[in-house]
């Protein structure tokens, strides 16, 4: 037997941990070699050895928290100032019941105001994000960028604000363009193609309850399209559709790809759908397209808490939006928008290349 | 009646290591032997030493079954950190001869010798710790101070699996024995 064998035996002998069969056997064994009795005893020795050395050890250290503390209540004095820690203790000490009283008054009204703001606002706040750019990110992007958009001359006018950003996407060849609502929080508007030209463009309609909104190109520089490559769906998608996404988190166009995962959006909202892909602020407004190069949706929040969760609005309500648009202005009366999508069968990289020429960083700005 | 089971009470959670009772006994006594320490040509951190070696003297005699304090835990403490003290004062060759403080002592000799005896003990199994090195030490300790299982050792220490750990461990214990033997049998 091989020392660390007979070490982890008298080991498990002296912790009891042995069936009788073996302890009888390593009892034999120890009768009849003097040498396997004299380890058993000293290592039991030893074990004791350790166990008060752990002992000592704890207690030890027990009593260095108890003095730490002691000094730092101001319990005990070891000299020198008292600092400033010590005094706060001891004020805190003498004033803890009045100021856990006060607390605790606080805390109560504190927690009445946040229920009852709770309980009046909607729900949206927090769970949902809507997903237009922050002002910090773009002025971040305008500093990193910012010797490249002197040079193009941008045509945002001098002295204005850039208060929101996103995507948004044609719906016309002729120049109008559908986003967010949310995207568009100030008076006017320039939007960038994915080649990094700027139009200058007006909002001309806005609907903060579908979250939608219509843009036109009000700009020379602006060739219209002949045609536009994807149809605007006007029945509903099926769950598990593959859907793709491009958008404009941040200056140059990005592709994201996903599914559709629920028919029904934030809350059984039946006015949009809920779709698994990673979104980020700023992809707000653009087109979610499926296989077929079809719009199915207009991608406009996320939820806040949960990952790749986000929504879109359904294409069907762009329909009835713009149909309710041309009510109130007849200057849309032309808008007609495409309901076949010529892309059907073609490949992913294609169809990308097509629908990104339609898709538009869009940045709102306000006259200061 | 009442302060002695009181006292009694303090005693068994000093056996236990309970942070409670060693602040209520460290509270009640650390003063005095401060005072007496730093009246003795003593600094704020013999003080502290002194009181802390009273106080495992005390948790030393206070785990044995049999014991029964025949005086008040006061007058052992300070008893312990007075005798600590003379004799630490004799090795500086400090000793002036007329230690003030007068108070009610109890005779602790015995207690103490008991007590360095252990510390002695407690010196050797440190310093064989110490000269065994890593990771036999942390593995050791692991297992006998913080009792993990050999299974959360294993992973721990990135032993393939719990038989490695412990057979790991036992070739550590060996070398430990080794160290401290050697260093006990020549203490004996």
């Amino acid at each position: 037997m091989d020392d660390i064998q007979l070490l982890a035996a008298i080991e498990s002998y002296l912790a009891g941990e042995m069936n009788p069969q073996e302890q009888a056997f390593f009892e034999a064994l120890r009768k009849k070699t003097p040498e396997i009795d004299q380890m058993v005893v000293e290592h039991n020795m030893f074990l004791h050895q350790m166990d008060s050395y752990v002992a000592y050890q704890n207690i030890k250290h027990t009593l260095h928290h108890v003095h730490q503390d002691l000094v730092e209540t101001g319990d005990l004095y070891e000299g020198g100032e008292v600092s400033t820690k010590v005094q706060v203790v001891q004020l805190w000490n003498r004033y803890k019941r009045v100021t856990a009283i006060a607390a605790s008054v606080g805390g109560v009204i504190a927690l009445v105001i946040s229920g009852l703001v709770a309980f009046f606002s909607p729900v949206s706040g927090n769970q949902l994000q809507q997903l237009s750019k922050d002002i910090e990110i773009i002025k971040r992007n305008q500093q990193v960028q910012g010797s490249l958009i002197n040079e193009v001359k941008t045509k945002i006018p001098t002295g204005v604000k850039i208060v929101s950003g996103g995507s948004g996407f044609l719906i016309d060849a002729k120049g109008f363009i559908i986003t967010n609502a949310h995207v568009l929080k100030g008076t006017s508007a320039i939007v960038v193609d994915s080649k990094g030209r700027e139009f200058n463009a007006s909002i001309v309609h806005i609907d903060n309850q579908k979250d939608l909104a219509i843009l036109k190109i009000n700009d020379t520089d602006f060739k219209p399209f002949k045609s536009l490559p994807y149809g605007i769906g006007k029945r509903n998608a099926d769950l598990g559709d593959e859907i793709f996404t491009l958008g404009y988190p941040r200056n140059d166009i990005v592709y994201g790809v996903g599914y559709l995962s629920s028919k029904t959006g934030f809350n059984g909202d039946s006015l949009s759908y809920q779709i698994q892909i990673s979104a980020n602020p700023g992809n707000s407004g653009g087109p979610v397209l499926n296989n077929n190069g079809e719009v199915i949706g207009v991608l406009s929040t996320r939820q806040a808490q949960a990952d790749g969760v986000a929504f879109a609005v359904k294409s069907k309500n762009i329909h009835d939006f713009v149909e309710e648009a041309k009510k109130s202005d007849t200057a849309l009366d032309n808008i007609k928008i495409p309901v076949r999508a010529n892309m059907k069968g073609i490949e992913r990289k294609q169809q990308i290349s097509r629908v990104a020429d339609c898709v538009f960083n869009v940045k709102a700005f306000s006259q200061k | 009646m009442k302060a002695e089971q009181n006292e009694q009470a303090l005693l068994k959670g000093l056996a236990n290591n309970d942070s409670k009772a060693i602040e209520t006994i460290y509270k009640d006594n650390f003063n005095m032997v401060q005072a007496f320490v730093l009246n003795n040509n003593g600094s704020y951190d013999d003080a502290r030493d002194i009181f802390q070696e009273a106080m495992i003297a005390l948790y030393e005699k206070a785990q044995s079954e049999s014991f029964v304090l025949t005086c008040q835990i006061k007058t052992y403490v300070y008893s312990i950190c007075r005798r600590l003290w003379l004799k630490k004062l004799q090795q500086m060759g400090r000793f002036s001869n007329q230690i003030d403080n007068l108070d009610e002592t109890v005779p602790v000799e015995e207690d103490l010798e008991i007590h360095e005896k252990r510390n002695a003990e407690f010196a050797i199994m440190d310093r064989a710790m110490k000269s065994l090195g890593e990771p036999c030490k942390s593995l050791l300790e692991g297992y006998y101070v913080k009792k993990m299982g050999m299974q959360e050792l294993a992973e721990e220490f990135g032993y393939t699996n719990a038989d490695n750990a412990k057979n790991q461990k036992y070739k550590c214990l060996m070398r430990l024995k080794k160290l401290f033997f050697s260093q006990y049998n020549i203490g004996e």
